[in-house]
């Protein structure tokens, strides 16, 4: 294990009690794709026109660009892993992750679309859920939601399967 | 009704939006769960550190919020089930996660340690969101509604006290873990 690393319960204990903290002091639960989807609203402006964003009942009603809670929050999250690879020196550029290069193949063209697509595929996923791995995956299995238990469930199913199709995992990778 | 204790309000709201975000960062990337290799690894039962993450934060969190809410010191925040949108959704959402190799969390937090393939799925997770909203018209009336259960909780499927499930939320978490450990045992003595 790296040595950046910390125990994973610690550190699952202690997600937990931010979850406890941000309920009780914010009264919001964790959440992250919903920050991303008012950032693809703020990006679209230039493309589509300020208005046709505006006039979008999604970005009007359900993820507002603009600068809030959630949005911040997403922010956070950056600053805070920067914070955290800086200060442990474990800050690497890197095109190509290891599991990838040995399973799939060392091309970055290829890395770099699938990294595309797959996001692509994701956020919309998540949208369409409500939620992400943070929203339902957490918060929402953490408050016994039916919404959250089966997000988990059949996300982790999918996973799993094109894993499977995708990688080609031998015993010594 | 807002809880006693929730006295962040206004702009302060927006400076805790981004200190908890920065606590999450951290914990994200000192958890190991912002490398995709062992993101990918989980789906392969080879590295379970993202279910050890979740599973302790879920049972932490969920008896810690419990606790709060029997004091009418939390509110609790349910999303809708409904369920051809979530079950559509997520499984798109663990195909698009097993290709990109993060989540929409993970994945912000591994572009802020150097992962450039992360960058270029936030740009993807983007063009997903503006896909999102341009259908959302035709998702709203066509998809959202069906088998639409509201804002159900597993306690209201069977008639058990709350507490009954929040034990039964432990031992599970318990199995995991103990299952986990054995086949960890199992894979070091290969």
């Amino acid at each position: 294990m790296n040595k950046y690393r910390w125990n994973p319960y610690l550190v699952g204990a202690l997600i937990g009690v931010l979850s406890i903290v941000t309920f009780a002091l914010a009264d919001k639960p964790i959440g992250m794709s919903t920050g991303v989807a008012q950032a693809s609203g703020a990006c679209a402006m230039p493309i589509l026109g300020t208005d046709a964003v505006a006039a979008n009942a999604y970005w009007s009603k359900k993820a507002v660009p603009k600068w809030d809670y959630g949005s911040l929050f997403v922010a956070g999250t950056f600053l805070g892993a920067l914070i955290s690879a800086l200060v442990s020196k474990s800050f690497r550029f890197e095109l190509v992750p290891e599991v990838w290069r040995r399973q799939v193949g060392p091309s970055v063209a290829k890395r770099m679309i699938a990294a595309f697509i797959g996001g692509a595929v994701l956020l919309y996923g998540a949208r369409l859920a409500d939620g992400c791995t943070s929203g339902h995956g957490i918060s929402g299995t953490m408050q016994l939601a039916v919404s959250g238990w089966t997000f988990f469930l059949v996300m982790f199913a999918t996973g799993v399967l094109t894993t499977r199709l995708l990688y080609r995992s031998t015993s010594n990778n | 009704m807002t809880p006693i204790l929730a006295f962040i309000s206004g702009d302060t709201l927006l400076w805790a939006g981004l200190f908890f975000g920065i606590v999450f960062g951290v914990l994200l990337h000192r958890g190991g769960v912002t490398d995709f290799n062992v993101i990918v690894r989980q789906f392969q039962f080879r590295d379970f550190t993202v279910l050890k993450v979740m599973f302790t934060a879920i049972v932490v969190g969920g008896v810690g919020v419990f606790i709060l809410q029997g004091q009418e010191l939390a509110n609790l925040h349910i999303k809708p089930a409904n369920m051809l949108a979530v079950i559509v959704g997520a499984g798109l959402f663990g195909i698009g996660m097993a290709v990109y190799g993060y989540c929409p969390g993970t994945g912000v937090a591994a572009i802020a340690t150097g992962r450039m393939d992360a960058l270029v799925g936030l740009a993807g997770m983007i063009a997903g969101g503006v896909a999102y909203a341009l259908s959302y018209d035709w998702i709203a009336a066509n998809v959202l509604p069906v088998a639409d259960l509201g804002k159900k909780r597993l306690p209201e499927l069977a008639s058990l006290p709350e507490w009954v499930w929040y034990v039964a939320l432990v031992l599970l978490a318990a199995v995991v873990f103990r299952v986990v450990s054995k086949v960890e045992a199992k894979a070091s003595t290969h």
